[in-house]
């Protein structure tokens, strides 16, 4: 027995080109350059190894997954390896041809995500023109194509009023399911906190819109609410604890806890060019650091909720106070909560300009 | 919601399979999965999409020598919560 747990899924971030813009795109703020990117043989030994540690599912996301010409074969080989494939994509870049070729690889799953439900707000939003229209076609195509479809709506103040309409769109596609994910505050989304965070009357207002939906339109759509943490009196379990459930693959190849880890100062993550999954997830000091309870100090030492809430988010512990190991100072129990009100104040007053996501230039 | 004509199957998506390292069944979904407990996976493992509830229940009752009304029953509580939940359509 490994004195591990296994974990359940992989987050293959295939590479980090992306034609959308996003100003609060998951992605590390230093992006990854096309010729640094993991090769298909690679990724395919990676998807062995991920389902030989005990993943059940993998999500080909990015950047833009479909920015890849082999995503089809990278596909086929999750899917050869007994994994349940979940495609994560803008869509822009997908036809009906591209899709049959998904579908026939194996793929499971397509979780596509809009910026808005008004086009020229969508469309102002990704950073591409004409985005939104495209993405719309590609969703009709995905249900032809016969594969189940989540519409992902990433949402902030900016478009949160529109949320009724969001939920509309999701069943006029023929979604199964709507992802409603308010904006996590790392990376990007940190340089645009104050473009982007709702007001507390609009978190209500989208949370009571929620749940109406979710009574209405049971057997019809599910509905997956990911709260934010900025309103919040008790941090999410994230990734349900570091090391626990869940590790990524960065384009180049680093294993990560968490999509969001290479923000984090101090860290040597292990490499699947040299590291077999299986050594990053038992063996590296990377994974270890934060893992279970025992590197915890107070507040979260001793709390009850220790193992319920993993003491909240690395990333946002470091991004808010500068220290990985503190408490997310989304628990109300954290000496920094404060930082969070005096954020949404700030936001208050925020203008709308975006600082929208690019690679950096060389040297920048 | 279902009747004992219904022919059930899982939803698009859906996905029954073993999970060999923790030595149980599973019904994979996009972004997350279902553990049946025994008597579902049993239910879930006559789900064809061709088979109707009742011939489910029907061979469940074979199976188990219990009252065929009663296994219907409980067969047509379990699948409509699944099919809240997005796992069953028919």
């Amino acid at each position: 027995m490994s004195p591990h747990e296994a974990p359940l899924a992989l987050l293959a971030e295939l590479t980090h080109r992306c034609p959308l813009r996003c100003p609060y795109c998951s992605n590390p703020t230093s992006l990854t350059r096309p010729g640094e990117e993991l090769d298909t043989a690679t990724w395919a030994r990676v998807f062995r190894e991920a389902a030989a540690l005990g993943c059940l599912q993998v999500h080909l996301s990015g950047g833009e997954p479909t920015a890849r010409r082999d995503i089809a074969e990278i596909t086929r080989a999750a899917s050869e390896a007994g994994l349940y494939t979940n495609l994560i994509t803008a869509g822009v870049l997908l036809n009906e041809a591209k899709l049959g070729a998904l579908a026939a690889a194996g793929l499971d799953h397509v979780q596509l995500s809009v910026q808005d439900a008004e086009p020229g707000s969508a469309d102002r939003i990704g950073g591409y023109a004409g985005g939104h229209a495209r993405k719309l076609r590609v969703a009709r195509l995905v249900h032809a194509a016969g594969l189940p479809l989540t519409l992902n709506a990433v949402v902030h103040r900016q478009n949160l009023d529109r949320l009724p309409a969001l939920i509309a769109l999701a069943l006029e596609l023929g979604a199964g399911r709507l992802e409603v994910a308010h904006v996590q505050y790392y990376g990007w989304a940190l340089r645009n906190r104050d473009a982007l965070l709702p007001t507390r009357a609009q978190l209500e207002a989208a949370t009571a819109t929620v749940e109406a939906a979710r009574r209405d339109l049971k057997g019809r759509l599910v509905i997956d609410y990911v709260v934010p943490d900025y309103h919040a009196k008790r941090p999410k379990a994230c990734m349900g604890g570091w090391g626990r459930r869940f590790l990524a693959v960065s384009p180049s190849g680093k294993a990560l806890p968490c999509h969001a880890a290479e923000s984090l100062p101090g860290f040597a993550f292990p490499n699947v060019r040299e590291t077999s999954l299986r050594e990053a997830w038992e063996g590296s000091e990377a994974f270890n650091r934060f893992r279970g309870t025992g590197w915890m100090s107070a507040p979260c030492q001793g709390c009850e909720r220790a193992e319920l809430d993993w003491g909240g988010c690395r990333c946002q512990a470091f991004a808010l106070t500068g220290d990985a190991a503190a408490t997310d100072p989304a628990c109300a129990l954290s000496p920094r909560h404060g930082l969070l009100a005096l954020a949404v104040e700030a936001a208050a007053g925020g203008g709308e300009d975006f600082i929208w996501r690019e690679p950096q230039r060389a040297g920048g | 919601m279902l009747t004992a004509a219904s022919v059930p199957r899982l939803a698009r998506g859906m996905r029954l399979r073993e999970d060999k390292t923790r030595g149980r069944w599973v019904v994979m979904a996009p972004e997350r999965m279902f553990i049946p407990d025994e008597t579902a996976l049993e239910v879930l493992r006559l789900v064809d999409g061709v088979r109707s509830l009742e011939a489910i229940a029907e061979i469940l009752a074979t199976r188990f020598a219990a009252p065929r009304e009663e296994i219907l029953a409980d067969t047509l509580a379990m699948l409509d919560e699944l099919a809240g939940k997005g796992v069953i359509a028919s």
